[in-house]
């Protein structure tokens, strides 16, 4: 009992949370970004361009099945090979964008199959050009579909994010590892912090989700 | 890339056996254990539903390297020493059984009211109708998910390399600062990953399509 009265003093929790806020950060740049890249391939591959969308689903399909931990290597040991500086911070934002915007993608092409065909045709026939149909029409039924699956990449996008700590990006996991490091009595109270910090998060995450689905289809209901 | 080969064969053959090792007893138990927690959650007790949901939510909120680490650690400094390959595989295992015990439970889900309202009206017993009615119907629609995530798995048995698990990650690391040459080495470990998960994700993909 001393032990946790002791790992959890201020000092402690404030190194944590410069941590937490280390996370929230690199989880909230990678997700912007990885969601606009993600949706402008996913198109891409989607419209069946010729060369281009073979070109881009062979990239999806390589960066998807390969591990995270392989994508954030390769930016921080491999990038400077070609004369690419990087640091922590930065190397990992750019392993998370690639990795999550690859997957993000999929899902993006998977929920534009999901629309019938004859919304597209009747947009066509109604005279709209193609770009404003996607963005008019088949998007936002095909965003309503994909949030499910969206919300949970993003869950494991924020999880992933711990992964950084092979690189020493300063984020939570990697604070509490040096907080334990100095004194193995706090191991198991930082090990509960953390844990119960990242379900905080990811948990609010899915439930905020859920409100929000919920919400619009009350609203579709009336 | 092929200096890589012809210079690191035998260790990368050993990571790779390894990955592969730690892959397949981890996708055995989480095979067992997601399916236990599936059903249970699909149980009409309440108080096993409760203890199922906590379960699923708490492996799957947390990260796999926390969950990892807290065996790596923690387990050898209060109860047993394990090597790292163990740790690794036990919080594959469970971070894994969680998603797979949601894959399932959508699979049982889907399958029509009616069968399991039939089954038992016919004098079968709840386990009995789920077991000859419901999970062989489950079981089709919740193949081309599954192998998902099993890809999954086999892509976060990397998570070996944090805890000295000699596997293919880990073994490229190494080969890695002693052959400085971080691209080509790390090209190299990825075609082996790509080696297992392209083929099953294809696969899946195919399977999809032909069910739909």
């Amino acid at each position: 009992m001393h032990n946790f009265l002791a790992a959890y003093s201020w000092i402690n929790i404030r190194f944590l949370l410069i941590g937490l806020g280390v996370t929230i950060f690199v989880s909230i740049i990678s997700i912007f970004f990885s969601s606009i890249i993600g949706t402008v391939l996913g198109i891409i591959r989607y419209r069946k361009i010729k060369f281009v969308s073979l070109i881009v689903g062979f990239i999806i399909d390589i960066i998807r099945n390969v591990p995270l931990i392989l994508v954030i290597f390769f930016t921080y040991f491999g990038l400077p090979e070609i004369g690419i500086k990087t640091n922590p911070l930065w190397a990992s934002i750019l392993a998370l964008i690639i990795f999550e915007s690859m997957m993000i993608a999929e899902i993006m092409r998977a929920g534009i199959l999901s629309i019938p065909k004859g919304q597209t045709e009747g947009a066509i026939a109604n005279g709209l050009t193609y770009g404003q149909t996607l963005r008019h029409v088949v998007l936002p039924q095909a965003i309503k579909n994909m949030v499910p699956a969206l919300v949970s990449q993003f869950i494991s996008l924020v999880k992933d994010t711990s992964l950084a700590t092979i690189i020493v990006l300063p984020e939570l996991t990697n604070h509490a590892q040096i907080i334990y490091g100095q004194n193995t009595n706090y191991t198991i109270p930082m090990f509960l912090a953390l844990a119960v910090m990242y379900f905080i998060i990811c948990y609010s995450i899915s439930k905020v989700a859920n409100y929000y689905e919920q919400r619009v289809e009350k609203r579709l209901a009336k | 890339m092929i200096e890589i080969f012809q210079n690191y064969g035998s260790d990368l053959l050993y990571g790779f056996g390894q990955t592969i090792l730690c892959s397949v007893i981890a996708l055995f138990f989480a095979l067992i254990l997601g399916s236990i927690f599936a059903i249970l959650e699909v149980m009409p007790n309440k108080l096993l539903q409760k203890i199922s949901k906590i379960y699923i939510e708490i492996f799957r909120n947390i990260p796999l390297l926390v969950i990892t680490m807290i065996f790596y650690v923690v387990v050898p400094m209060y109860f047993v020493k394990i090597s790292g390959f163990v740790a690794g595989t036990i919080g594959l295992t469970l971070y894994s059984s969680a998603f797979i015990a949601e894959t399932v439970r959508a699979g049982i889900l889907s399958v029509d009211k009616g069968q399991m309202e039939g089954a038992l009206s016919n004098g079968l017993t709840f386990k009995q109708s789920m077991r000859y009615i419901v999970l062989p119907q489950a079981f089709k629609y919740v193949i081309p998910p599954l192998g998902n995530q099993f890809v999954n798995l086999i892509k976060n048995s990397s998570i070996l390399a944090f805890v000295a698990g000699f596997d293919l990650m880990y073994e490229g690391n190494v080969i890695a600062a002693d052959s400085l040459k971080s691209i080509s080495t790390y090209m190299c470990i990825g075609v082996l990953y790509l080696i297992i998960t392209l083929p099953l994700s294809y696969y899946m993909q195919h399977l999809e399509r032909k069910l739909s």
